[in-house]
């Protein structure tokens, strides 16, 4: 074992990538740095009081803990209801993307059917359509609905996408056939096929899927914006905007609102963060 | 009645695997597939393929005062390419755009230190620089505000230590656009690192260590192995890259209050086509301007295709 490891790794470049590595090391962390210091200047900045935050020149710590702040966002807005708004749009387009594309992309990718291919093709066209080419008329379907300031307008568009059709299709195209044979002699149906055989077999890509989904979910601010003015029926997206008005220079609110805001979604990076990267670089690697 | 012990006793003895018994499959397979497409085609048609026709319609249609739609020509079209604010709306847009695209040789730096032999904490380093693309863009907007405030920010602060003057970045008509791009990049680097990392790993190791051997140096071996067998990534994500920040929108409507005398010197298409469409009830020139904007990214697309021959290398 000794004389292999040897022979692997050769012994003399060592010392000179030693002082690379310092290098390379205080590089990355000065970046890490730049990305990470905002969220500690936020957090820090929440928990001062507005007196304190307009002294120049700034203290960084804050004098006294002060998590009053954090209270007044509750009744400065209707902030519970609006982590909840964001909770049922995020669910809700994660999951009818989940069936939806999930369906779609196996008849896709292991059925054959009159009018596949230029119907696959016509639904990838909608990746290359920008949101405000559709957001007019997708308001006045919404209103014809009678569903303006809901929470079904919030989620509803966003639950059909091509995306994830097209990124759920490359993994079932990569199954093997034998599988889908097999269950069919045992007399299976095509839907008895996709769900108990075919479906948990791409369950990494189902995950991927939906935490970006998540993500983007959780995120949106147009769409909220447009389809839900009433300060209740908002996601904390648009919800937050108000607040900027509300409290033009009141920064410890402002950053305290944004911080719960924005708590949820970074849970779930934490928690999930191999199907974040998955899913990115699944995005970059196709096509 | 003598039909169905027949069909059932092929099943269970034959399991279909005669060419008389799989031949009416096919038909059945095909209506199953299109129940499986069904839904998504359903609401692709709904809100996406019906919304795109009308959008096309609105753009030569006027609004009513009292509802409805006067078909009215081209003159929204002529009202879009005549109005001042949409020209300063696409140059800044235009600016974005290219400010954004520093997040790419950023982001490839970045991937390529990563890929260091033997370096500890990638996975730690990968997760930070990703925090800022997962955070909600509201928040993210409203923190850089903070940190750029001219009173009381923080950047005044150190950059003052620095001997550089104080300003008020975000409301300043010479800096708001670059204050904005910047936060920009700051959100999407950790996105194309990921992207990055992913394609420096299918480089294979073998490659440097010959080109080490034969004595090329780290940033030799950057230029002529790391970035050529990168290219076809760097293509791919400067397309996505493109398209998004000409579509940009939630960062600037958060960081421009109203009245922010800078508001105009900042204001994208996408912010132009939010006002049009739903504060000054401009519906049909809303219209025509996001058709516009579509061939723009359709014509910026196509040309980066038409250039790739010249540096994009498939190995």
């Amino acid at each position: 074992m000794a004389e292999t490891s040897g022979t692997q790794a050769p012994p003399a470049p060592r010392r000179r990538v030693d002082a690379g590595s310092v290098a390379t090391h205080a590089v990355l962390s000065l970046g890490a740095l730049v990305m990470v210091f905002p969220f500690l200047w936020q957090l820090l900045t929440a928990l001062k009081t507005l007196a304190e935050t307009s002294r120049v020149p700034p203290t960084f710590l804050p004098d006294r803990w002060n998590w009053s702040s954090f209270e007044e966002v509750f009744t400065a807005l209707p902030f519970r209801e609006m982590l909840t708004n964001s909770a049922i749009n995020t669910v809700g387009r994660t999951l009818g993307q989940l069936v939806f594309c999930s369906l779609a992309a196996y008849a896709f990718a292991r059925m054959r059917f009159r009018g596949r291919d230029v119907l696959f093709a016509l639904f990838l066209s909608v990746l290359m359509v920008p949101s405000s080419l559709l957001v007019l008329p997708q308001y006045d379907i919404i209103q014809r609905l009678g569903l303006l300031n809901s929470t079904p307008a919030l989620f509803l568009p966003g639950m059909f996408s091509a995306f994830g059709t097209f990124m759920l299709r490359q993994f079932f195209l990569a199954l093997p056939k034998e599988l889908e044979e097999a269950a069919r002699i045992d007399g299976a149906g095509s839907f008895r096929i996709f769900r108990s055989v075919m479906l948990p077999l791409i369950r990494p890509a189902l995950a991927a899927l939906a935490v970006i989904t998540a993500m983007w979910s959780w995120n949106d601010l147009l769409w909220p914006l447009v389809v839900n003015t009433d300060p209740r029926e908002m996601p904390i997206s648009a919800g937050l905007t108000s607040l900027e008005g509300q409290y033009e220079t009141n920064y410890p609110v402002m950053m305290a609102g944004s911080l719960i805001a924005s708590l949820p979604m970074l849970l779930v990076y934490v928690f999930l963060q191999r199907h974040f990267v998955q899913s990115v670089a699944l995005s970059g690697s196709k096509s | 009645m003598s039909v169905f012990p027949a069909t059932a006793a092929a099943k269970a003895k034959g399991r279909g695997t005669t060419a008389a018994g799989s031949r009416p499959r096919p038909r059945k397979n095909q209506r199953a597939a299109y129940l499986f497409i069904a839904p998504l085609g359903i609401g692709f048609a709904v809100f996406y393929f019906w919304p795109l026709l009308q959008t096309f319609a609105f753009s030569f249609t006027e609004f009513g005062a009292f509802g409805g739609h006067t078909f009215i020509g081209g003159d929204n079209y002529a009202r879009v390419i005549k109005d001042v604010t949409v020209w300063q709306a696409l140059g800044n847009t235009l600016i974005y755009s290219a400010i954004g695209l520093t997040a790419l040789p950023i982001a490839i730096v970045v991937a390529s230190l990563l890929n260091r032999r033997g370096l500890r904490g990638v996975a730690l380093y990968r997760a930070l620089y990703f925090v800022p693309f997962v955070t909600l863009p509201v928040a993210v907007g409203l923190v850089w505000n903070w940190l750029y405030n001219g009173d009381y920010g923080l950047l005044n602060e150190v950059l003052g230590r620095l001997g550089v003057d104080r300003n008020h970045w975000v409301s300043d008509p010479s800096t708001a656009v670059y204050a904005i791009g910047a936060v920009m990049v700051w959100s999407t680097t950790g996105y194309y690192l990921i992207i990055f990392m992913a394609g420096i790993k299918g480089i294979p190791r073998d490659y440097h260590e010959a080109a080490e051997l034969d004595g090329a140096g780290a940033l030799r071996r950057f230029f002529t192995i790391t970035l050529p067998l990168l290219s076809p990534t760097l293509f791919f994500a400067s397309i996505i890259c493109m398209i998004n920040s000409l579509q940009t929108f939630d960062l600037i409507y958060i960081m421009m209050a109203e009245k922010n005398p800078a508001i105009g010197d900042t204001q994208s298409i996408v912010g132009l086509f939010y006002k049009w469409a739903f504060i000054e009830n401009a519906q049909g020139a809303a219209a025509a301007l996001a058709f516009l904007l579509m061939l723009l990214i359709a014509a910026l697309t196509f040309l980066q295709f038409r250039l790739q021959k010249r540096w994009v290398h498939y190995g």
